[in-house]
């Protein structure tokens, strides 16, 4: 019977670029700044790293495929590099790589790095991914865009709960309204101005009911992570210990978009987070999770995301929200740095900045964002599209806690 | 018996009034102004001749088994595919058999349509076929502020050809062959070339079709004044009644020639009048259709008891009916490439089509096809490998199965602004069909603000891409919201 991840991995050093349109920057460049400040937080020197995994999403338009983007960057010591990618969930799988190396003794000391440069390709949004869907796929698919596949959820969820549309709009507004008041506290935030209610509302139309101010930016960035064993990790000398607790991940199989789905759900973050809470000794959710990070590409995945991680009950996500239990100051505050929203989506970065945002608000550094005393915190990333995705979660806190 | 066994017909539901033309561009060519009345059909960016050659046999198809049909003629001068056979999409489309049928073009003249017909019907009394599908349609590009621009409209007709269950029984055809060259298109060129009106009515129209129509009566002994219902196409409306009056035909035996309601649709149009004239049928009524273009064709029917049992889905009436106002000329010059609109940078990606994975996948591309599991009777689509019913996960048990002509409803969508698309937003959603099973897919023919989760959606075959830089075009289905009626 696997005994799961839970204790087995400590973090010692993290990273993370201000995120934006680093029009000057490469990946390389993002990279570099990243690992310097997360080797310096580990304190440790770069030959100790025994392996690296690098997550990156559009390849085609960035850094190319192979880990040799990182390993010559980074200039690591003809080590292995294994770069993964799995659409948003590609920088968590960075992570989860270089925790199962140290949790299987593969290795003492591994990293983890993710990078996304967005801002090459001449246009807003994403890249377009008409050929990344398949060649039988490409054959059939509607051209849809991020924003079009998830703003159908919003349909779906209204429907589910008889809901007026316009009324789950306003609750996907609030969603937006807090981050952007969280990451106007954030100096590595891209987006740093606080918005309004009537703002978000009045945004113009991206894909309906999404508006403009429902939806992420679009930046370019980079983080990463140090991870060893808790008995490693004290013998450098780190007395806060950070571990891991939970990593999960659940990918679609078809059900959702070619059998029963009430299309007001994500089956497998319902399901990954299920998994996840069992893994880290969690029973009720609502009351021990500290914070979270999740994946807020486009508002109505928030809103939707807070019933499937069981933290919301179903249908009582907008009640919640509009309560402001997610809110800096509420109960269980998700995205306290301002989420996607305000540091946009360099996919393979993003998993690894949410972490970085818990390890930091564990450690006491998250400054005039900083949560009292928080001991458990999540991060989620859905990539893909509601009828078809991968869900990844990562529970990190205070080791033993 | 041989003869018509079902028969139907595809207007696309915009219409344009020729007022909306003159109000855009008769500052550029005020002649225009002299065919001002009425409104013309205009095919969705989304239709080409084959697809709605294909909405055509759907609706002729209706309640008839595809799979015996043994022959699919499609008759156009607008095909995509200058080399690959256009009516074998039309058959991959219908789901028609693979063994041991025959399917040909007949193009480069708008009587292809009644020369079609002709051959299929020489096929099934010569005992070779059995059951012949005749699908016509024209999607015809012209310059804007022309007359070719007023008179023509979009659309289709299809006729099916047997033995059994006869609605109108063949009475014989005379074909005349004439070099008349009222108008061309070159090969690769956009535009017909068009020679004077005047010459056009009285020398052409005005002189062959009567001509031809004398043969055939010749040949086969008949009389015109035994004709329930003369049937042939002539845009000009005043030449079309011309005729009939030095024909002797009463203009009550006389079909309209679809100018006020339709516009002419080319190859499709005698076939077109034609079904519109057989939903008026009576048993025992006769019928004269003639097909006019470097030369004439004339058929003659007479109408069955059977008539009585048959009804196509829409049929050429309903399909007329069935429209709605486009009042945005910018819109349909868009629609046709007739103006140059950026569809920006995310819309420039082309990639190819991979030609071994549309002929492994062509029953589901094309013919919408999934499958049912065999073991938990789930449909679905796509149709892989394993039973999509988790508690299944039968391995390779499946019959094919056809979502085509199955009803469904939206289960949830979305009206993406950030999609490239001609007609934005570009609408798509999750429908669930009513009998089981689920797609992903393009919404057409719908206005956003018009479509509720819950609503009833249609299957339609389209055109799902065009490559401009290698002239391939793609096709797929996409549903149909019902918005009202």
């Amino acid at each position: 019977m696997a005994s799961g991840i839970k204790d087995k991995v400590a973090i010692i050093g993290m990273g993370c670029t201000r995120f934006g349109e680093r029009w000057n920057d490469g990946p390389e460049e993002l990279m570099v700044e990243a690992f310097q400040e997360c080797i310096q937080d580990a304190g440790i020197d770069k030959k100790e790293i025994q392996a690296a995994w690098l997550g990156t999403c559009f390849d085609e338009v960035m850094v190319g495929k192979s880990a040799l983007s990182a390993s010559m960057a980074l200039r690591l010591p003809n080590i292995s590099v294994t770069r993964v990618e799995n659409f948003c969930a590609s920088g968590t799988e960075a992570f989860r790589g270089a925790v199962y190396a140290v949790a299987s003794g593969a290795c003492d000391i591994a990293l983890a790095i993710g990078v996304e440069k967005l801002k090459d390709i001449g246009y807003g949004g994403l890249p377009e991914f008409s050929t990344a869907i398949g060649t039988t796929n490409a054959l059939w698919f509607p051209n849809l865009t991020a924003p079009g596949g998830f703003a159908m959820l919003a349909s779906g969820y209204a429907a589910k709960y008889g809901l007026d549309i316009m009324d789950v709009k306003r609750a996907m507004a609030h969603v937006s309204v807090k981050s952007h008041a969280n990451g106007a506290r954030n100096t590595k935030a891209h987006l740093r101005k606080p918005v309004t209610d009537e703002q978000v509302m009045n945004s113009p139309m991206i894909a309906f009911p999404l508006g403009l101010f429902d939806c992420c930016g679009v930046s370019d960035g980079s983080a990463c992570a140090i991870v060893t064993t808790p008995e490693i990790a004290k013998s450098l000398g780190k007395n806060d210990i950070i571990s891991v607790k939970a990593l999960q991940l659940a990918l679609s199989n078809g059900t959702e978009i070619g059998y029963k789905w009430d299309g007001a759900h994500f089956i497998t973050t319902t399901k990954a987070s299920k998994a996840a809470y069992e893994e880290a000794g969690i029973k009720n959710p609502r009351e021990e999770i500290s914070m979270m990070e999740v994946h807020d590409c486009f508002s109505i995945t928030e809103l939707v995301t807070m019933e499937d991680l069981h933290i919301s009950g179903r249908g009582k996500a907008p009640t919640d929200i509009m309560d402001g239990f997610y809110d800096l100051n509420g109960k269980v505050p998700c995205q306290p740095d301002g989420g996607l929203k305000c540091f946009g989506h360099p996919i393979g970065a993003s998993g690894l900045r949410m972490l970085y945002e818990m390890y930091n608000q564990l450690l006491g550094r998250a400054g005039d964002r900083q949560i009292k005393d928080p001991k458990i915190g999540l991060t989620h990333n859905l990539g893909g599209f509601p009828m078809m995705n991968v869900c990844s979660i990562a529970i990190i806190g205070r080791h033993g806690a | 018996m041989i003869g018509v066994t079902a028969f139907g017909g595809y207007v696309p539901r915009y219409r344009m009034s020729r007022m909306t033309i003159i109000q855009n561009m008769a500052w550029y060519f005020p002649v225009i102004m002299a065919v001002a009345g009425g409104e013309k059909a205009v095919a969705n960016w989304d239709e080409d001749a084959v697809s709605m050659a294909v909405a055509a046999a759907y609706d002729c198809m209706a309640g008839k088994d595809r799979k015996t049909l043994d022959g699919v003629f499609f008759a156009s001068t607008t095909m995509p595919f200058a080399d690959r056979l256009n009516a074998g999409i039309v058959a991959a489309a219908l789901n028609a058999p693979e063994e041991g049928i025959t399917n040909a073009d007949f193009s480069a003249c708008l009587k292809a349509g009644t020369t079609a017909a002709i051959s299929a019907l020489e096929a099934v009394a010569s005992g070779e076929r059995n059951s012949v599908l005749v699908a016509a349609s024209d999607l015809r590009k012209s310059k804007m502020a022309t007359m070719a621009e007023m008179f023509t409209g979009d659309g289709a007709a299809a006729l099916l050809f047997g033995k059994d269950d006869v609605i109108a029984e063949f009475k014989g055809s005379y074909s005349l062959n004439a070099d008349f060259v009222d108008h061309y298109k070159g090969a690769g060129k956009d535009f017909d070339y068009m020679w004077e009106e005047r010459w056009v009515r009285d020398e052409g129209y005005g002189k062959i079709i009567p001509q031809a129509i004398a043969g055939y009566l010749k040949k086969t002994g008949m009389q015109l004044a035994d004709f329930d219902k003369v049937v042939y196409p002539c845009y000009f409306t005043g030449t079309h009644r011309g005729i009939a009056k030095k024909l002797g035909i009463d203009p009550s035996r006389l079909q309209d020639n679809l100018h006020n309601v339709c516009g002419d649709t080319g190859t499709a149009h005698p076939l077109l009048m034609f079904c519109a004239a057989l939903e008026q049928a009576k048993p025992g009524d006769k019928l004269l259709l003639a097909g006019f273009g470097q030369g004439c064709d004339v058929l003659g029917f007479e109408v069955t008891e059977k008539i009585r049992d048959f009804r196509p889905a829409l049929g050429a009436t309903g399909s007329l009916a069935a429209k709605v106002d486009l009042p945005n000329y910018q819109k349909y010059t868009k629609f046709r490439d007739l103006i140059t609109a950026d569809l920006g940078i995310r819309g420039e990606a082309n990639p190819n089509t991979s030609l071994t994975a549309l002929w492994r996948k062509r029953k589901m591309i094309l013919g919408f096809t999934g499958s049912k599991c065999t073991e938990c009777g789930t449909p679905q689509f796509p149709s892989l490998p394993m039973c999509v019913n988790p508690d299944c996960n039968a391995v390779g048990a499946f019959e094919d199965y056809e979502f085509a002509d199955k009803p469904g409803k939206i289960q949830m969508f979305t009206g993406d602004m950030l999609s490239p698309s001609v007609d934005p937003p570009a609408v798509y959603g999750l429908v669930e069909f009513d009998e089981g099973g689920k797609a992903f897919l393009d919404f057409t023919d719908c206005d956003l603000n018009q479509i509720k989760v819950g609503m009833p959606i249609r299957m339609s075959f389209r055109r799902r891409m065009k490559d401009q830089a290698r002239g391939f075009t793609g096709y797929f289905w996409k549903a149909v919201p019902k918005a009202q009626g």
